[in-house]
């Protein structure tokens, strides 16, 4: 079992939890590509799927890794919320808290909203996303990934390219990744940097060609500008130009180097085309081990194997 | 009828008093300082163990009253001045309505004198609506009993318009508090930008953006002549800004909050407590230790709370959105024992000049002394009480203390303002 009841922070997270849940993972993965995919394990279990934040791939992977393990869920999304009938975050966790919900997903434009919650409910808190501070399901699915093109994790060097500064994905994969003895690198101009990049653990880095050939993993970050105070770049195409993953500079990475992003994808901007649909390219399994991976977070902290021989 | 505090520490830098001796308070005034002194009919206090000093004075507090009265009002803020020590406030204009004309001076003086444990000093605004944009009635004010001018909470953007406000200012001696923040540094910023900001993921707010609004600001004392307080100091640039701009004898002072002093950056941790969210924010270590030796220095003239009081339902928001500012006029004193005076980094004259004298002397009200003929507002310190900080321990109508659940050494424990006694035994007399 986890040595935690919530997944906010991925430090909250032991190595040892990284690795069950990975392991973990590697089996629910098999039972998705099954034709009936679904199993008994969190029957009678209700997950709520808080999401005040718009999000599709990211509430949707929760919603089926929920369903796929018989757990009860139930949407509560901003629209429909008393959130915008000005309802505090802090009433709205004793609501759900009085309907007796096990597990709360959160993803809410705030940093430290799922700590919040905490202080509110008893349920386990999974953080799907706070602010510009964590995403660590999102960390461990890209971990997943990892491990399972290149068979292994450790050593590995990972660029993370593009907006550090807002960047909740790489608050979590930063320090997820030296958790499992990686080396990560993040690579942006000067004004996608946070005040203290050291502090998240990694190198730092401003020219992406520089760092290429050392890379086996390019890590590529959607420019997020509904979250930019200014333009931090003089244009899409200079960006583009500097620090866009295309097929020229594809070609002078390692031969099995591969290339990651989180969705969704900014074509031509962060990413090429010709990349984003090349074998290289681990998009779409990383969407896949989304919800295998989400599926054995809540499955673990529901308390997993007792629940399940229960039922 | 008359009061005898017998054998106290009588601590007065501003006559050079640090000796044990007796002090007698009949009829509002003190009327006697000497040893082993005799009054027939007096209530005694002993004092032995105790210290007996000027009146503290508060000069940054919000009131909250009018508009946020479920914040806080002028009774149970004065009430929580006096469990703290105070002898007199100095409240900030952004209330509700703004404090921008003499009526509403006015409003505050008279609300004190009906509710008021301690005295208050109004502080009126520097701009109408705290807008930035016009001229506030300072004559008017003045007249109605302000003290200061502020715009505390927001800080005048527009250079030209501050040199206005100084340039009129000027010709009334009139005191200029500034509250000093870059709009467009600070952005969304809500904790320092460093370390803390990157690992919590929150907007940071730099350094910079206080440095150089002081910087401006000393600039502006230095063209127009007026005198300028830089309120709730932060940065170690800041501290040596007032350094040098006292070096070059301008007339310019300073304050800084327990907070800054006792607490930094670090104490925001994973848990996000709102408590902690200041304006300015909590800085980095080597800030807050230049802030300490700015104090000892006496770069910094005074410690004020910055006294924010706020619901617990808006400080139950998440960090990014809660209101800011905590607490501080039960705090102070105590933190102030515990941290500068227990650690024998400060003495009482000190403490004397940095919450008694110097605040009255920056703000120019009336001179409280520990000598006979002088106006008997005194404070009387037990070093010695133990102060848990819990919900229960306050005065205040809100518990958003950043130092909620310590356990401080010293408090107030007898307070009279005017010679009427409103704190005994470390209790407020109702």
């Amino acid at each position: 079992m986890l040595s935690t009841r919530h997944i906010i922070d991925i430090q909250d997270l032991s190595a040892e939890d990284i690795a069950l849940i990975l392991d973990t993972a590697e089996s629910f993965k098999e039972v998705n590509e099954r034709r009936i995919k679904k199993l008994p394990t969190l029957r009678g279990r209700t997950v709520v799927n808080l999401f005040l934040e718009p999000s599709t791939r990211t509430r949707t992977s929760f919603e089926l890794a929920a369903k796929r393990l018989s757990a009860d869920g139930v949407n509560f999304s901003a629209s429909t919320s008393a959130t915008v009938k000005g309802e505090s975050l802090a009433d709205t966790a004793e609501t759900l808290s009085a309907m007796a919900c096990d597990l709360v997903i959160i993803r809410h434009k705030y940093a430290g909203s799922p700590r919040l919650l905490t202080r509110h409910m008893d349920a386990h808190i999974i953080n799907g996303g706070d602010g510009m501070h964590q995403h660590p399901t999102q960390a461990l699915l890209d971990l997943f990934t990892m491990r399972e093109k290149l068979g292994r994790l450790e050593g590995l060097t990972v660029g993370i390219v593009g907006d550090i500064s807002h960047s909740r994905v790489a608050g979590s994969l930063v320090p997820a990744l030296r958790m499992v003895g990686a080396r990560p690198i993040v690579i942006a101009p000067p004004t996608l940097l946070p005040a203290a990049p050291e502090a998240l653990g990694a190198e730092v880095a401003t020219s992406l060609d520089e760092v290429l050939p050392e890379l086996d993993v390019a890590y590529m970050l959607r420019i997020q500008m509904e979250r930019a105070e200014g333009m931090p770049f003089p244009s899409v195409r200079e960006y583009a130009n500097l620090f866009g993953m295309n097929s020229a500079r594809l070609a002078r990475m390692k031969p099995d180097a591969i290339v990651m992003h989180p969705g969704p994808m900014n074509r031509g901007v962060e990413i090429s085309s010709a990349v984003a649909d090349s074998s290289r390219s681990m998009i779409l399994d990383q969407v896949n081990a989304g919800v295998a991976v989400r599926m054995a977070a809540m499955y673990l902290l529901l308390g997993g194997e007792a629940n399940a021989s229960a039922s | 009828m008359p009061v005898l505090l017998r054998g106290g520490r009588v601590v007065d830098p501003a006559i050079g008093l640090d000796a044990v001796c007796d002090v007698v308070i009949d009829d509002g005034r003190i009327v006697e300082v000497g040893e082993d002194l005799k009054v027939a009919g007096a209530t005694v206090i002993e004092c032995a163990e105790k210290i007996v000093m000027p009146g503290l004075v508060d000069m940054h507090v919000h009131l909250r009253e009018p508009g946020f009265e479920y914040k806080e009002d002028v009774a149970s803020g004065t009430r929580a001045a006096a469990h703290g020590g105070f002898t007199a406030v100095a409240a900030m204009p952004n209330t509700n309505p703004i404090c921008d004309e003499g009526s509403a001076v006015r409003f505050l003086v008279e609300r004190a004198a009906q509710r008021g444990k301690v005295r208050v000093h109004p502080i009126g605004a520097l701009t109408v609506g705290l807008k930035g944009e016009a001229l506030t009635e300072v004559a008017d004010m003045l007249a109605e009993g302000a003290v200061a001018f502020s715009d505390d909470g927001e800080g005048v953007q527009n250079s030209g318009m501050m040199r206005l406000i100084m340039d009129y200012a000027k010709q009334f001696d009139a005191l200029v508090i500034a509250h000093t923040e870059d709009e467009a540094l600070v952005g969304r910023g809500v904790v320092n930008e460093g370390v803390i900001s990157t690992r919590l993921g929150l907007p940071g707010w730099p350094a910079a953006a206080e440095d150089i609004m002081i910087q401006r600001d000393i600039r502006l004392s230095e063209l127009t002549g007026c005198r300028l307080h830089v309120a709730h100091i932060s940065t170690a640039g800041s501290v040596e800004l007032v350094r040098q701009a006292k070096a070059k004898g301008l007339r310019v002072t300073a304050e800084v909050t327990p907070h800054h002093l006792f607490l930094d950056e670090e104490a925001v941790t994973g848990d996000y407590d709102t408590n902690l969210k200041m304006n300015p924010p909590l800085r980095a270590a080597t800030d807050r230790e230049a802030l300490i030796a700015g104090l000892l220095d006496g770069t910094i003239d005074c410690i004020a709370t910055d006294h924010a009081p706020h619901g617990p339902h808006e400080k139950a928001l998440e960090f990014e959105v809660a209101p800011f500012g905590s607490t501080g006029l039960e705090t102070a004193l105590p933190l102030v024992i515990t941290n500068l005076i227990a650690k024998k980094l400060a003495s009482w004259s000190d403490v004397a000049r940095w919450m008694a004298v110097n605040p009255r002397t920056v703000l120019a009200i009336d001179d409280v002394r520990i000598e006979a003929g002088s106006v008997a507002d005194v404070t009387v310190i037990d070093p010695e009480a133990r102060v848990e900080v819990t919900p229960e321990f306050f005065e205040s109508k809100s518990a958003n203390s950043a130092f909620l659940r310590a356990t401080l050494l010293g408090k107030a424990s007898e307070v009279f303002v005017g010679g009427r006694i409103v704190l005994r035994n470390g209790k407020v007399v109702d």
